[in-house]
């Protein structure tokens, strides 16, 4: 009995997935729970595995496919020693769609659709299969398939640039470039033999997002950056107190100088709005919420969960959403409501010792926080020089939305929410 | 003022290809050409060499007959007379060739030397006396002409250039070649056949520098036996014309001496045709006497190209026929137009035993940081080549360990030159070693050298 393979649900609230490449090919044995293919969201890599022992029997969804609807019948697993006879019912070629396929599937749709629907909502590969023939042969030099069989790229998803559309050698190697590189060792060979003092690290799908984000962001959004000085004195006191109530507190809270960043930020945020926006090509959509972001650097790279509302939020309450986030993330179980979303950014590198620097804003938040240490400097005290802690704060900013005068505003406010903590009750 | 949209000056192997090609894309194109239709290819180079090189491959079979049963009486001599006469006409003929085909496909042919004027303007001078044409594109494809050695200025009498040597009036008792490329080395060869007494001189460090080393130490020891006195590192200097041929001082690192021969042929690589052509009116770039192009051949000048020889090496018609075409298709704008790939550009030398090879040698893919499977076949291992009586030689693949891409072949041996296509036909199509080990090569050729090569490249040897 031939196995539908679909593209599964991994986290909650996840509506659609891109299908990055099929891990085997048609006719290739597979072992249960042995991966068969790599999906790819906003911000996790995920892998689909086999749930039977058998035969990938057919690939009806290729590789490089974005917005597949979770649920869709994305290949076939063949049980040991079935008959081919057992495809006949599933087409010999991914079905094409007429139009390109809507940015996500409505909300709970049902799992099992009928495959008569399917071809609506197919979706479409990002390249034209130019090189498929009548009977679904694809073109492809002997060169060309062994390359794509190595770095696991499927040839049905590339348009040749040979005669006639047939792929060839330059195809494979333009789209190992643009894709993924096979996670199984193969690849590195050739690599190696050429770079014997450089160790090859290929990419994780969380490393390409991050580049390919951050790329657009540094390129696309006109940053510029402001930076002020806050006085933390009297925060740093009201921190020790209320820590060491904290202690005894059910349940017990233990406050960080970040905690009140946050706590400050959301108060700032809803005092300046300008600034909890992002940018579109028809309008600047503000946020009606303050749902803030915090940057969690992790062994994959850096994540940013989401903190919703947070200007609702008692202090430790937001420092124990904050921890749970952090340690979630950490772990690689954030599912993908705890990071969707959020109007604003803040990212602290103080316990590192930096004293500031400039984030890159994260899109399409139109701005970003960058946290420095709390250090003791000298600071000058009614014309005396005198012992401060201080702690500088750069705010990186989406000129498009905001304007310098409205990102002074918000930094101004900040610094009375952190200077003067009374601030923070009203 | 005539106006053309395509004027092609040069009409060698890579100009009269260029000129069909637009013609056959519809294009008014017109060749203008100083001397011979076919260039040096047709007229002074590869037809005629072939020509005399077969006369020579027939005299030594002549003398060799007698084991495979065939007893001439008397004596089998060579005639020299008849044979240049021979080769000259084959070159006729296939010069005639080309004004028949220049003429089918309705190029206008222009006699002169062409002299750029900028934008698109083209003076042609001589023949008719001067006109002035204009051309949307122009092309060039003007060839290359032996590069001169200081003090070896070509006399005609004693010192020769390729053109003297193709049309001796009577062999020389003794000959000095200097220059082990594939000229150099098909002269030796064709000479020393005939009884001459042949030295080839060579400043590198082996004969033929451009093909695989293990090759080049074959062709060397194979030159050798032929009673050719084959010297590397060496550099000729001071000449000195004597009543009985030239004098000159060998320099062999350090070493001197004292080398006199009747003939000299100085075959030391070849230059661009870049003068004359009015490149000073446009903003076309001439370095190492070649003009600079990109890999469509466009030059620094708009709508001025530049294809074969004078655009530099591998100084090959086969090259620059590539060139031409892809040239003019680009032009064109067809889609499918395709850039010449110059690990694919096979090459032929014709001395005995023959030597053809493509792509990379196994020393540069190495240098290119392939891991690189090489397998080699020699022709004693071959029914074909042992019926022919002439099994010695071999055939040596490159392939990449890891990919199985064909990177190169080289081979050295009977007709070899007529194997090498098989090569360069598997490395268009991107083969890799199991298209080949499956392809079934027909018993008994000498083809099955090729097909046991690429099988010994990977321990799969059969037959040796």
């Amino acid at each position: 009995m031939a196995i539908e393979i679909k593209l599964p649900s991994v986290a909650a609230g996840m509506e659609e997935a891109t299908l990055v490449r099929w891990v085997k090919s048609e006719g290739e044995s597979v072992a249960k729970g042995e991966t068969l293919a790599e999906l790819e969201t906003d911000k996790a890599v995920m892998e689909v595995e086999a749930e039977a022992s058998g035969v990938l029997g057919r690939v009806l969804v290729p590789g490089d496919t974005d917005g597949v609807p979770v649920g869709t019948v994305i290949g076939v697993l063949m049980e040991p020693g079935e008959e081919a006879s057992a495809l006949a019912n599933y087409p010999a070629e991914p079905p094409a769609a007429a139009e390109p396929s809507p940015a996500g599937a409505p909300d709970g749709a049902p799992a099992d659709t009928p495959r008569s629907d399917r071809a609506d909502t197919a979706p479409v590969p990002r390249s034209p299969r130019a090189a498929e023939g009548a009977e679904g042969r694809v073109f492809a030099s002997p060169l060309a398939r062994r390359l794509a069989a190595e770095r696991g790229i499927a040839l049905e998803g590339l348009a040749g640039s040979g005669p006639h559309g047939r792929i060839v050698r330059l195809d494979v190697e333009r789209a190992r470039d643009s894709a993924p590189a096979a996670v199984a060792a193969p690849a590195e060979e050739t690599v190696a033999a050429s770079s014997e003092r450089v160790e090859t690290i290929p990419h994780s799908g969380m490393r390409k997002t991050i580049a390919r984000r951050l790329s657009e962001s540094k390129q696309q959004v006109p940053h510029f950056y402001l930076t002020i000085d806050c006085l933390l004195d009297e925060l740093l006191a009201l921190r020790e107190r209320l820590n060491a109530k904290g202690e005894r507190a059910e349940p017990r809270y233990r406050l960080s100088v970040n905690d009140f960043v946050a706590f400050a930020a959301a108060r700032a945020l809803r005092r300046v709005p300008e600034v909890n926006a992002s940018w579109s090509d028809e309008a600047i959509r503000q946020y009606r919420d303050v749902d803030i972001c915090v940057a969690v650097a992790t062994s994959g790279g850096l994540v940013t969960p989401v903190v919703r509302e947070a200007d609702r939020k008692g202090l430790a309450t937001l420092s124990g959403e904050i921890r749970e986030l952090a340690h979630r993330a950490r772990d690689g179980r954030l599912a993908p409501a705890d990071y969707q979303g959020g109007g604003f950014t803040i990212s602290n590198l103080g316990m590192y010792g930096v004293r500031e620097f400039a984030a890159i804003v994260n899109p399409p938040q139109a701005a970003i926080l960058a946290v420095g240490a709390v250090e003791k400097r000298p600071v000058v005290r009614d014309d005396q020089l005198a012992v401060g802690s201080l702690m500088t704060l750069t705010l990186s900013a989406d000129h498009r939305v905001v304007d310098g005068a409205v990102g002074a505003r918000f930094l101004a406010e900040l610094k009375v929410l952190l200077e003067d903590p009374l601030e923070l009750l009203v | 003022m005539a106006q053309f949209q395509v004027l092609v000056v040069g009409a060698g192997p890579g100009g009269y290809v260029a000129a069909i090609r637009a013609a056959q894309l519809g294009f008014a194109t017109a060749i203008v050409e100083r001397a011979e239709l076919g260039g040096v290819c047709l007229n002074w180079g590869c037809i005629p060499t072939k020509t005399l090189l077969r006369s020579a491959e027939l005299f030594r079979q002549a003398q060799s007959s007698g084991a495979f049963g065939v007893v001439m009486d008397g004596t089998v001599r060579f005639d020299i007379r008849a044979a240049v006469a021979h080769s000259r006409e084959v070159a006729g003929r296939l010069n005639r060739g080309v004004r028949g085909l220049l003429k089918k496909h309705g190029v206008q042919v222009l006699t002169g030397q062409a002299s750029l004027q900028g934008e698109g303007r083209v003076r042609i001078e001589g023949g008719d006396g001067t006109q002035q044409v204009s051309a949307d594109h122009i092309v060039l494809a003007t060839g290359a002409r032996p590069r001169e050695l200081p003090g070896f200025t070509p006399d005609g009498e004693r010192i020769w250039t390729a053109r003297e040597a193709m049309t001796p009036q009577a062999l020389p008792a003794s000959l000095t070649v200097i220059g082990a490329g594939a000229i150099g080395v098909e002269f030796a060869s064709f000479y020393a056949a005939l009884g001459v007494e042949v030295t080839l001189l060579e400043a590198a460090e082996r004969i033929v520098p451009q093909e695989d080393e293990e090759i080049a130490a074959h062709l060397h020891a194979r030159l050798a036996e032929q009673g050719i006195d084959v010297h590397v590192g060496v550099r000729a200097e001071a000449p000195e014309v004597t009543a009985s041929g030239v004098r000159m001082s060998v320099d062999a690192a350090g070493v001197r001496f004292d080398h006199h021969s009747e003939k000299v042929i100085v075959a030391a690589g070849i230059v661009g045709n870049v003068e004359d052509l009015g490149l000073e009116n446009t903003a076309v770039q001439v370095e190492k006497r070649h003009i600079v192009v990109d890999r469509w051949s466009a030059t620094g000048e708009p709508g001025v190209y530049a294809i074969g020889d004078v655009a530099g090496p591998p100084w090959l018609a086969h090259k620059a026929s590539h060139e031409g075409v892809a040239c003019i298709e680009r032009i064109a704008g067809l889609a499918d137009a395709h850039a010449l790939d110059p690990d694919a550009v096979p090459s032929c030398t014709y001395c005995h035993p023959q030597v053809a090879s493509m792509g990379l040698t196994e020393a540069l893919a190495r240098e290119r940081g392939h891991a690189v499977s090489v397998g080699r076949f020699s022709f004693v291992g071959n029914g074909k080549a042992l019926a022919l009586g002439d099994s010695q030689g071999f055939v040596k693949t490159v392939m990449d360990a890891h990919s199985g891409e064909l990177l190169g072949a080289h081979l050295i041996g009977p007709d070899v030159t007529e194997l090498i296509g098989t090569y360069a036909l598997g490395r268009t199509l991107e083969t890799t070693e199991l298209e080949i080990m499956r392809t079934v090569f027909p018993h008994p050729t000498l083809s099955e050298a090729l097909h046991e090569s690429v099988l010994a490249a990977f321990d799969r040897g059969i037959h040796a």
